[in-house]
Formats: structure tokens, sequence, C-alpha cells
């Protein structure tokens, strides 16, 4: 396309260009009847982006309108560059997590770099500082010649770039599924802290304002970014390498000083960065919702390359540039600030009151068309769907169970889908800024909010196999599964962002997976008043007709009072009593023991009951404050011996901490559905034995089942009838996996 | 009394960090220092901060070390006043000729952010004074570039004038090859000027000064130079 046509003025629109643009024939007669003309290149450009899956949402956007929104604390839900939410004391908590899915398979080292780099301006263009960033990644099998080396660049782009702009990553998921041999998943969050009366907005209120240009120089890379997003892989996409995008965290970092700095000024009357679709989307959006027109002239964007195009220019993705709207005169206080740090401060246009976004290059029009049409034509489709009928449920009685128990639970540590991760974070500065204060390894991330008592809790989750099983079960138990993680650390859960990641949205049952997918999430938002404040739609992660497992990640976040009252999932004290709060059903279906032990994966994933989830909440919280509790720690993947192997690890380096002696099950459940099952809606406590009984009275007069498991102390965990595990050894197991995968001896 | 002055560069990170573990700990306002300016102001301490200076393209700290204010740095520290750099600081000091030596890219090619044990070599330094030597303390480390290179001459040198200050151990304070997170040659995480007023290390003191951050060995690299200058000061 760019590289074929360089006269934009003349050039002819035929099938062909349009085809390589990603516009089907019947948009593209769309667009003919919209402007009533042939469009320019450049016109077409700007349209095949702003049209795209990536920008317009047009597969998902009426599903998307079901989600539960708002909220007493909701200061900004969907909509906006990120959500806000509001933490009291004036401070506000903005966030949002996206997908940089298709480039970062590509190239993966600078695709997760800059899928970083692009999250944290979203949550800065608001007024936020960035205080923890988090990612969730899915990687083929480790057995695919690709996977290797894709965990390798991702880690490492992820890594490069949040380490040097100095923000701490706290937290994240890592998965290996044969399902993401072809299309990998990269999705960032971040959260950013701000006032709640210094909130920057997108809307360009004003006509005859300064249309101004901040950050790097615009060069030719990631043009029509947004479209290959849109798209499906095929054994052609190594070509689309020139379409990923190069960041530089340097100049973010830069950029995030200056722009805060600039902020704390009262210059500023909208700003937005320059994502997907650069200079296009953001001019278009910001016009859009302050019902202005703007001029552009490209004469005077900062350009990197010489003889660039107006298309090019339009359609570039180069990172690190932000657009801002001004007060009138106020340009030369904000450009010696940009100036300052070093950065490009350029005015390229200004808003008019024609509502027409004329673009102009050398003396020449290159777009003219009107904003509101621009903003708001594209394309919605209610594609038509299939609804996904969930299997039946496995029985407990009908899983084999194991040799011995402990040796399933070495069997299970030592795998890719349970061994630490510990290769990967250790690779994320998680400590800079100096208010980390729940590190990666426990339920969630916590951070201090800087200069005061209180904390902010962060996570991300999602069970893809319960979600392919039953996509609306497995969404609620996705958004269920990060509330009880933000619970665990002592945190009031207060919204949701989701990151949407699908195959192919034109194949109805990819589009029932999608549809399934919202209920949930909607179901389980609503009950437990956890809105939806952001969030990103990824779909074509499909490689040759064949779609990813349905991936709805969704990044919670929650505050903590007091950070004095908060929990940690590691064992502290020796002769504590082990307490499993929670109904005990030993649901194996869709369990890691199943996939693991068993080797296949079928049934039912296990139901979520959003009532119960709410009282065990709550209670567990209310220990926490009371400090009546000295661990805690949610139960999902692999069951209780899990979690409490986990909690044992957690005590100590190298298996050096508190292990446990774990007391005999005497119930009518089989043994090992109790110690793998993947019941929903449970912690297990860690309690002073002179307090036990307190512990479980609270549980019973809320209906709410408990149970004393085990007892701390020694040095292994230990099962009646079983061989004693030493904590060292299972510390050696569970820790091993990973460095020897990526050293390649494995 | 503690004047401290902290160097912000372009790309530092770390320098809010600094800044509030110091005020906190030493309970004196603190002051941040441009890049671009020609002098620091009359100060009893410098902090050269972690983080990516000048995006540690070229090489990490070499950029930073031409920058204006590092003039006055030299010229201050050899005329006495005591310079503490954390991380990318060190890479500075290195990269500056104030301490000998260079860090190179960690032995495993890969960045690394974790707790690390440090025994400290020596008392007798202005940022050391209230640690014991010998005893194993526990500090962060977060970088990619920490291995610490200098030829035989040069360690012995260091070694014999007491000018190792820290060194990677494992948690009873045995120093070997397997206790270095970067490579770094025997062991080094520290090193000091003759004076000791000048300490380079790689590990972050900063981020471990109180309880709720999960440990407080980091604290007394403050309240050492806190007791330092106010015995300079008698």
């Amino acid at each position: 396309m760019q590289d074929t046509v360089t006269d934009t003025q003349t050039a002819k629109i035929t099938p062909e260009i349009v085809a390589a643009h990603g516009l089907k024939p019947d948009e593209y007669q769309r667009l003919l009847k919209i402007l009533g003309r042939e469009p320019r290149l450049t016109e077409l450009g700007i349209f095949s982006v702003m049209w795209s899956e990536h920008c317009s949402y047009k597969s998902s956007r009426v599903w998307l309108k079901t989600l539960p929104t708002s909220g007493a604390k909701v200061i900004q839900g969907p909509g906006e560059n990120a959500g806000v939410v509001d933490l009291g004391d004036g401070d506000a908590a903005i966030f949002k997590m996206e997908s940089h899915n298709h480039p970062s398979y590509i190239e993966p080292y600078q695709g997760a770099a800059t899928g970083v780099g692009g999250i944290m301006r979203d949550v800065f263009t608001m007024g936020a500082r960035p205080i923890a960033n988090l990612n969730a990644l899915r990687f083929g099998d480790p057995s695919h010649p690709k996977t290797r080396h894709l965990v390798s660049g991702v880690v490492s782009g992820i890594g490069g770039y949040g380490n040097c702009v100095g923000v701490p990553t706290i937290g994240g998921e890592v998965n290996f599924d044969a399902g993401y041999n072809g299309n990998i998943l990269v999705n960032a969050m971040c959260v950013g802290l701000a006032k709640t009366d210094k909130i920057f907005y997108s809307a360009a209120k004003g006509v005859g304002l300064p249309v101004v240009y901040v950050g790097s120089k615009t060069g030719r890379d990631g043009i029509h970014g947004a479209t290959m997003a849109s798209a499906e892989f095929d054994d052609k996409s190594e070509e689309k390498r020139p379409t990923v995008q190069v960041g530089d965290p340097f100049t973010e970092k830069l950029l995030i000083e200056a722009c805060l700095e600039m902020m704390a000024s009262d210059a500023i009357i909208a700003i937005q960065d320059m994502g997907a679709a650069g200079l296009t989307s953001s001019t278009s959006e910001m016009a859009d919702k302050g019902g202005v027109g703007i001029t552009l002239d490209l004469d005077h964007v900062p350009q990197r390359e010489e003889g660039m195009t107006a298309y090019e220019m339009m359609l570039s993705e180069s990172q690190e540039r932000m657009l801002m709207i001004l007060k009138p005169g106020r340009e030369p206080e904000a450009e010696a600030i940009f100036k300052k740090w070093g950065l490009d401060f350029a005015v390229i246009g200004i808003t008019t009151d024609t509502g027409r976004m004329i673009v102009m290059h050398k003396g020449e029009v290159e777009a003219d068309l009107p904003v509101p049409v621009l903003a708001n034509s594209a394309p919605m489709y209610e594609r038509p769907w299939f609804a996904h009928v969930p299997p039946q449920p496995v029985l407990p009685q009908w899983v084999k169970a194991p040799n011995g128990n402990l040796d399933a639970l070495k069997t299970m540590f030592a795998s890719p889908a349970l061994c630490s991760r510990r290769w990967v974070w250790e690779q994320y500065d998680h400590m800079v800024m100096g208010d980390t204060i729940g590190r990666p390894g426990g339920d969630a991330g916590v951070v201090r909010i800087h200069g005061t008592k209180k904390g902010l809790a962060v996570t991300c989750d999602v069970t893809p196999r319960y979600v392919a099983a039953d996509p609306e079960m497995g969404t609620k138990q996705a958004v269920v599964e990060t509330w009880r993680n933000l619970t665990a650390v002592g945190a009031d859960p207060i919204a949701i962002t989701d990151n949407m990641n699908f195959g192919n949205p034109e194949r109805p049952e990819i589009m029932g997976q999608f549809v399934g997918s919202v209920r949930g999430m909607a179901e389980a938002c609503r009950v437990l008043d956890y809105p939806v404040v952001s969030g990103n739609v990824s779909l074509y992660n499909e490689t040759n007709g064949v779609g990813i497992p349905p991936t709805p990640a969704i990044g919670g976040v929650g505050l903590i009072p007091d950070v004095a009252h908060m929990a940690d999932i590691r064992l502290k004290r020796e002769g504590d009593l082990l307490v499993v709060l929670g109904r005990e059903q030993g649901w194996l279906g869709q369990s890691l023991y199943q996939q693991i032990i068993c080797e296949k994966l079928e049934g039912a994933p296990p139901p979520v009951d959003l009532a119960d989830e709410i009282k065990a909440g709550r209670l567990v919280r209310a220990l926490i404050r009371e400090g009546k509790v000295s661990a805690v720690h949610d139960i999902s993947d692999g069951g209780l011996l899990v979690a409490i192997a986990e909690m044992a690890l957690a005590s100590g380096e190298k298996g050096s901490g508190l292990g446990v002696e774990l007391f005999a099950y005497e119930g009518k459940l089989p043994v090992h559905a109790i110690w793998f099952g993947e019941d929903q809606g449970r912690y297990v406590v860690s309690v002073d034995p002179a307090r036990a009984e307190e512990v479980i009275e609270r549980a019973r007069l809320l209906a709410l089942p408990a149970r004393i498991v085990g007892r701390t102390g020694g040095n292994a965990i230990v099962l009646k009838g079983e061989p004693e595990l030493p904590l060292p050894e299972l510390a050696e197991i569970n820790e091993s996996w990973l460095p020897k995968y990526m050293a390649g001896e494995l | 009394m503690l004047r401290a002055s902290v160097i912000v560069f372009p790309g530092s990170n770390c320098d809010r960090d600094v800044k509030t573990a110091l005020e906190r700990i030493t309970g004196f306002p603190v002051k941040m220092v441009w890049h671009g300016d020609a002098s620091v102001p009359a100060s009893d301490l410098i902090v050269l901060p972690g983080g990516f200076s000048y995006g540690d393209y070229l090489r990490c700290g070499a950029m930073a070390a031409h920058s204006p204010i590092m003039r006055d740095v030299i010229a201050k520290a050899k005329a006495g006043t005591p310079v503490l750099g954390i991380c990318n600081g060190f890479q500075i000091l290195c990269e500056s000729g104030l301490l000998p030596g260079v860090l190179m890219r960690n032995a495993s090619l890969r960045f690394i952010c974790r707790d690390v044990y440090l025994k400290v070599e020596t008392d007798k330094t202005f940022f050391t004074n209230t640690y014991r030597a010998g005893e194993v303390i526990r500090v962060p480390i977060a970088h990619a570039e920490g291995n610490y290179f200098a030829d035989a001459e040069t360690l012995d040198r260091l070694e014999g004038e007491g000018q190792v200050v820290f060194r990677y151990c494992d948690k009873d304070g045995s120093v070997s090859a397997e206790t270095s997170p970067n490579g770094a040659q025997r062991n080094i995480a520290g090193i000091a000027d003759p004076t000791g007023r000048i300490l380079g290390m790689m590990p972050h003191p900063e981020r471990l000064y109180e309880d709720p951050l999960g440990g407080t060995d980091g604290r007394r690299i403050f309240e050492s130079a806190l007791v330092s200058a106010v015995a300079a000061m008698a």
C-alpha cells in the first residue's frame, strides 16, 4: 500500500487497495455512501484504521454495552483512555489493561515493550503517575519450537521497558497451552494514581485552540498496526514485522515527567496519547468529544525521516507521542517544559467550528472529513453466534486417585502449569518507587499509596480452560478469582478492567464464546458491585483458521484502608491451625489434577456461587483487619493441597520455612478430590489455635463451611500414610522447571 | 543536621525513592538538583540515584558522567564532600573516574531484581559506621549491569586498602561464586574511595529501610551518613 503509492493526491482507489486496507467490499460501499464521493488515499487510510476492529470494536460493542460500568466509586467508566475510581481522601486510581498480542508474536521484545509503553500512556495521559504494572502472558506449548524464543523476548521486553521507566511490575500471570502456539497473548495492565480534582480528559472543548504535539518524532513505524491487529495470521505473518512499532522507554520516562509537570498548571484543556492509529485516532476522537473541528498542518509534525507523506504521518504508530489541546497563549510555558525534558514540541493545528477534520500537507488538502462521521460511523455488527452448551459435570468418584497425594503434588509443582514464575518476575523491577509492600508470588501485588497508610492491591486472572469449557461460568470465575485475590491480601475490591482475547468473531462459535463471556462477567460484576471501568478487546487471535482458547483476562483493583492490616500467604507461626473457609465439593472437572495427573481435561468447570463468595470475602477481610489470621491464601489452580504447599514454600527461601502436618480427611468425598478439587469461593487461613474456634463459629453463623485441615510446624508437608515431603525438596522441584526450560535443558 | 542533595538526571528513577528514605530516616529535607545545573548547593552528602540516566544508551552512566552537574560533583567529591552512588549512580561514579573499575552486563545477561545478602567488609567508611564489619545484611538489587570488573592489580589494591565495602554472600555470610548474582569479580557489590567518603554500590538500600517494605537493613547506610556528617561538624 504505502510502498506502492507515493502520490496520495492522484492515486486511484482500486479494489486491491481497498482490500489491502482491511476493508470488506461492503464496508467500502458504506464509506462511498457516507462521503458521497471517492476518498483520497489518505482519507481511505484514515477510515481503514478508524473502522478496524481494534479501534472501532465493531463486533464487540453491542455486547460490551451490557456490562455494568457504574458504581459509587466510579469516577470514569469506559470511553476515556482509562477508567477512574475513587480511593477516598482526594485520591483516584486510574487503570486499564490492553493487549499487544499480534505484534508480540511477530517481534516479541518490541511488541511486548510497546504494549507496556502504550498502556502507561493511557494512564498518565489522564493525569496519573503510573505506580504499578501487571501483565498476563499466554504462550504455546513448551515443546513448540517458537515458545522459548517468545517467552524470552516478551519477558525481556516487558522488563526492558517497565524497568527503565521506573514503574514496578508487581504481578501477572504466565501460562502455557498448545492453543496459543500460533497466537500468544501479551496483555499489559497499568495502574496510576491521581488526585480526583486533577483528572485530565480528551474532549477538545473550544474553538481556536492550539493543537499541540509532544514527545518523540513521527517515523514510518507501525503503519497499519491497528489493521494488522484486526486480522488473522497465516503463514506469511512474518512479513508483517514492519508494522510493529519500536519503543523507547527513556523517552516515555521523560514524557511522563514532562506531562505531569505540565499538568500541575491549568494550561491543558484536553490530552490524549497517540496509540493505535496514532494521529488519526487521537485527533478525531478529541475533536468529536469536544464537538469541534480540527485543522492540521502536517508540515509542522516533527518527523524522524525525510519525505514522509500525509498518509504515512496520519497512520504512523510511532511511540511516545501525545496530543494536547492548550488554552490559547499558553504555548510558551508548555514548550519550555517539554524542551527542558528534551522532547519535541510543535503546534500542528487548531480547533475550529467547522466540524471537519482537515489535513493539510505542503499546501494541499489531504483529507477533509466530517468529524462526527469519522469518529462514529464505523459499522457495528451483531454477528451471528451459537450459544455454547456446557459439558456435564464430572463426579469426583469418576476421577482416578493418584498413587500418593504428595507424589501427585510433586508432579503438579514440577509442571509448567504450577512451577514457580520467579524466573519471570525477577526480571521485572518490582520494587522501584519504594512502595511495594506485596511483592510478586502472592495472591495480589500491593503498593502503598505514597506518603499515606493506604495500599492499592492489584491482580489479574483468568483460567482459560474453564472459559473454554463454559464461557459464561469460566468468565464469572475469572472475575471472582480477582475479587478473592484482592480479598486475600485484605483489600476491598473496587473495580475491574478486562482484556477480552478471542479468535475470529466472524465465526459463530467464537462469537458465542464472546457473548457467553460477557454475560458471565456482567453477572459477576453486578452481584459483587465490582464494575468494569475500562477494557480492551482483541479479536482475530487465530492462525490458519484455529482460534485461541477464549481468554478474558480480568484485572482487579482494590483498596487496603490501612496497610498495618493486610495479609500475605506466608506461614509465620509454628503451631497455627490451617482452616479452610468455603464449601468443599471435590470438583475435579477441568482441574489441573485432571489435566496433569489424569492427562485429560473434561467436564464442566467448577461452579461459582456469588452469594457465597460475598460471605466468604467479607469474613476474610474482617479477620484480616482484626488481626485474627496470620496468613491467607485463595484456593485456586490445583486446589487445597497446592494452596497449602504454596504457603509453606513462601514462608522461607529455598524451602527453609515452616512445614505443615495435614490432618486426615474423614468426610464422604474421595480424599484426592478434597486435596485437588478446585471448588470456588474458598480460602485457607492460618490461625492461632486459641482463635480457631471463633473463626469456625463466625463462618458457621454465615452458613459457610469451615474445617481445620492441618497444623504448621516442622520443615515438611506431612500426610499420614505417605512418606513426608521435605520443603527443600519441594522448593527445588518447584523452582526448577522454568529456568531449566529457558536454558534449553528440557 | 544533614544537607543532602540528590542529582536528577533525565532517566533517573530512584531519585524520589532515595529522597523519601533520606527524609524519613534523617528527618532533614533533601534537595533535588537538576543535571543541567552548573553547581550543587553546599551539601553534606550528594547522592547519585538509580535509574537509567540518559536511557543508559551508549554505556550505563557514561553520558551522565559528562553532564554539566557532574563537573561540580567531581570537584566537590575531590574536595571531600561525601558522595553515594546507588546502582546507576555507582556506574556513573565509575564512568566519571571517582571510583575504579566498570560494571558490565550481568553474567546471566538478564535483569535481576531480588533481595541479596551482603557481607559488610568494613565499618570504617562514612556510610557504614553503624554496621559491624563482618555483619550480613539483606538488601535488594535491580540491575542488568552490575557485574563489577577491574584488573587484578586494582582489585588487590582495593582489598588491601579496605575499599571493598560490600560483597555478595549467602545468608550465613559465606562468599562464593554461587552467591554472586551477577558474576562480579570477587563478589564485589560496593566499593569506596580511599577516604571512605565516596561509596558506589549496586544494591538499593533505599528499598529496604522500614518493616512494611520487608526489611530494614538498608536503613543504616543513611543513619551512618547522618552520624558521620554530625561528627564532621563537631
